[in-house]
């Protein structure tokens, strides 16, 4: 069943995309997200070197050993910003591209021995894992799946055993240094993953797209709660949807499906921005909305209050006076008047405009609230 | 001298040497204003652009190709202002996700067009990596222009450039239009980027923004200096690289220019007078015997003065005891100096030393 084409690409995605959402949450609060870029460049050196040295291409030989480049890269990045000599953005942006470099020249000069070549770095091929296949206790599965599950697993038991320090760590790395619970070496641990995670995936998905699937779901998530615990599992969520998704579209369009996958965390990001109900744009337009209404009601309610017993109530408690006194364009005023009117607060009486009691109340409880 | 005359020999060395000066230039002021990394994303973000160039003109006519990429260059750029101004995310967050996004939508459009041109799409696979040989001498028509305005725009706002990157709010007091500025800077790395794509392809373009800045960095103290020599290292690195992988056998041209430029950059970092860091190793270790041997020889003039005799010949052990066993190296600095010279005192007890003429003079006992 696992050798079944749509089966094995749906899968491999799957596990791709929520081997990512575990460790993507903690880079994008620690604002490192850049970091997963030059991880996932770097890797094609590892991934080179690996190969060159041992013959792998896949195995958790390989994995561990084309992971350590990225971590090598990170400790170089480290290392040049510590001397001080170029700024952090800049250390990144000269180690990252000097290591991939490297990787594509050796992918130039022995392309013809080994099963990856350019094309791979730059897309993946998630359309063929089903191919390539293993039997595990039995089991016929892809290669693919075999070690992006193994991957995930590590993942998931890495952060639910340190849950506690990730997060403190994340969020007040100074109280957790003090706490002795090691900030930087879990840090390090997470990047270590990172790459690994990379490594496994880049068959699927190649180097470049991977940034899209560690980053975009969690970010996708980041803009719609703020607890840790709901963002690590919202982005997952995002993945299995992008996943679903993008493979749909890119079967329909007959585009690459890797791509189309991580283009769709896109739309889903999109969909987050516009309609999150906290942080997205509409729903703060129409609180924004909804909270002028309410003053502009109150407004007049004291309005109407404070010329109710007055001489110039015929002239103030009118309906023109909104307009030319407390300066509301027409259609602001005549949207208060309705709300006004509609919620039992004023009584629109030939042209005066009578308060209710319960208007009444409302305007003494602003002006003096201590009565109440 | 036959190199000279090969074309496309010729024309990728003029195409690199293009690439090298803009990208000097315009990563100067990146650079500066610690905005290295949106070349990464700029140039990641340029893929869509040329595959829907190549698909609105039906070939690879370079204009189109080159006017998608700086389309989508811009694009992201907005993508990463809209990003931070309007979410919660930080620019790293909106980097990353304008990038990956990016290019994801290049990735589809590179399948899609390919599946369509058929035998045409050999053409694009060189904007990924870069290939020198490629570079046609109707391209560098393209290019030459195009590189000559962004130097051009360069030099006529040099001023505000400057002051924009290095206080802008102190721009802004005076009234500059600094918004505007770090647009027309960000829309110029999308155009360095651009006219890298053939030599160096969109994944490597980040490096040739920031390594000749940062090479030329280490060894310039005025800005003028450092876009000068950016320009000049960035245009080595360019030819280096494109002559390289125009001899070898099928290396891709982007990776042999990117391992020239950082190759600079390093060596830069290490050895530049004044910056670099063996070079204040170096520097710290000449300091720390001068000072030694200025120690040793207060102690000489102490030690006269105590005794009131300007040719008092100090012990070896006494010497050992105020500076410890160390001294060896200083006594030795200073007698092949003149300074000092070795004394007998009485054969019993051992080495002694008086300061020379000269060196009393320069320890101060000769004033006195």
């Amino acid at each position: 069943m696992l050798t079944d084409p749509d089966i094995a690409i749906l899968l491999t995605g799957i596990l791709v995309g929520c081997a990512s959402a575990l460790l993507g949450p903690f880079l994008i609060l620690r604002q490192n997200a850049m970091l997963s870029d030059a991880i996932s460049h770097a890797i094609v050196f590892g991934i080179m070197l690996t190969w060159l040295l041992t013959g792998l291409v896949s195995g958790p030989v390989q994995i561990l050993g084309a992971g350590l480049s990225g971590v090598l890269c990170v400790w170089l990045i480290e290392a040049l910003t510590r001397t001080g000599r170029i700024k952090e953005d800049a250390a990144i942006g000269l180690v990252f591209p000097a290591l991939f470099a490297a990787g594509v020249l050796m992918l130039n000069v022995f392309a013809r021995n080994v099963h990856i070549d350019v094309h791979t770095v730059l897309l993946g091929e998630i359309g063929f894992v089903w191919l390539d296949t293993v039997a595990v206790a039995g089991i016929e599965m892809p290669n693919a799946v075999l070690w992006m599950g193994a991957v995930f697993l590590v993942n998931l038991v890495f952060v639910m055993l340190f849950w506690k320090e990730l997060k403190l760590g994340t969020f007040d790395p100074t109280l957790a240094a003090a706490f002795g619970l090691h900030p930087r070496l879990l840090f390090y641990g997470l990047l270590l993953l990172t790459s690994i995670t990379a490594v496994a995936a880049f068959d699927a998905v190649g180097a470049i797209l991977f940034i899209a699937f560690i980053i975009v779901p969690p970010a996708t998530a980041y803009l719609l709660t703020d607890r840790l615990a709901w963002m690590v599992g919202l982005g997952m969520l995002t993945s299995v949807a992008s996943v679903f998704a993008g493979y749909a579209l890119a079967v329909a369009w007959d585009v690459s499906i890797s791509g189309m996958m991580a283009l769709m965390t896109g739309a889903f990001l999109m969909a987050a921005i516009t309609f999150g109900p906290r942080y997205g744009l509409v729903p703060r337009a129409w609180r924004y909305r909804a909270d002028r209404e309410r003053n502009d009601v109150r407004a007049l309610m004291v309005h109407l209050h404070t010329h109710e017993s007055g001489s110039d109530r015929a002239e103030e408690n009118v309906s023109d006076a909104l307009i030319t006194h407390l300066n509301w364009p027409e259609i602001r005023a005549k949207t208060v008047m309705r709300r006004a009117v509609n919620s039992g607060l004023v009584l629109h009486d030939g042209g005066v405009l009578e308060l209710t009691d319960q208007g009444r109340d409302m305007a003494r409880t602003l002006l003096e609230p201590w009565r109440r | 001298m036959d190199l000279l005359f090969d074309h496309t020999l010729r024309n990728a060395a003029l195409g690199a040497a293009l690439l090298g000066v803009v990208s000097g230039v315009i990563g100067s002021f990146a650079l500066l204003r610690r905005q290295s990394l949106i070349g990464d994303t700029l140039s990641h973000a340029t893929l869509p652009g040329i595959c829907l160039g190549f698909l609105i003109a039906g070939g690879r006519a370079l204009g189109p190709i080159l006017l998608g990429a700086v389309v989508f260059g811009v694009l992201a750029g907005l993508a990463v202002l809209a990003l931070v101004r309007a979410t919660r995310l930080k620019t790293d967050a909106a980097l990353g996700i304008a990038l990956s996004l990016f290019f994801a939508l290049g990735v589809v459009l590179l399948t899609y067009v390919q599946g369509q041109a058929g035998a045409a799409q050999a053409g694009l696979e060189s904007f990924l990596f870069g290939q020198a040989a490629a570079v046609l001498t109707s391209d560098l028509a393209v290019l030459a222009p195009i590189a000559a305005v962004t130097l051009g725009l360069t030099a006529l706002f040099w001023k505000e450039f400057k002051l924009a990157s290095f206080d802008p709010v102190f721009a802004r007091t005076i009234g500059l239009p600094v918004t505007a500025l770090e647009t027309l800077m960000t829309l110029m790395v999308a155009i360095a980027v651009v006219i890298g794509l053939q030599m160096v392809g969109v994944v490597l373009m980040a490096a040739m923004i920031i390594a000749p800045a940062a090479a030329a960095r280490q060894w310039s103290r005025t800005l003028e200096q450092m876009v000068v020599l950016a320009a000049l290292i960035g245009l080595a690195s360019g030819v280096i690289g494109a002559l390289l992988s125009s001899t070898g056998q099928g290396f891709s041209t982007g990776p042999l220019i990117v391992l020239v430029a950082t190759g600079i950059t390093v060596v830069s970092i290490l050895v530049a007078p004044g910056r670099g860091v063996l070079w204040q190793v170096m520097q710290r270790h000449h300091e720390r015997q001068q000072i030694d041997a200025e120690e040793v020889l207060a102690t000489f003039r102490h030690l006269i003065y105590e005794h009131g005799d300007p040719t008092y010949p100090v012990e070896r052990g006494m010497l050992n005891t105020y500076h410890g066993r160390g001294v060896s190296r200083v006594i030795e600095d200073l007698t092949a100096q003149g300074l000092i010279a070795q004394a007998s005192h009485m054969d019993s007890e051992g080495d002694h030393w008086v300061l020379t003429p000269k060196g009393l003079e320069r320890s101060g006992v000769a004033d006195a």
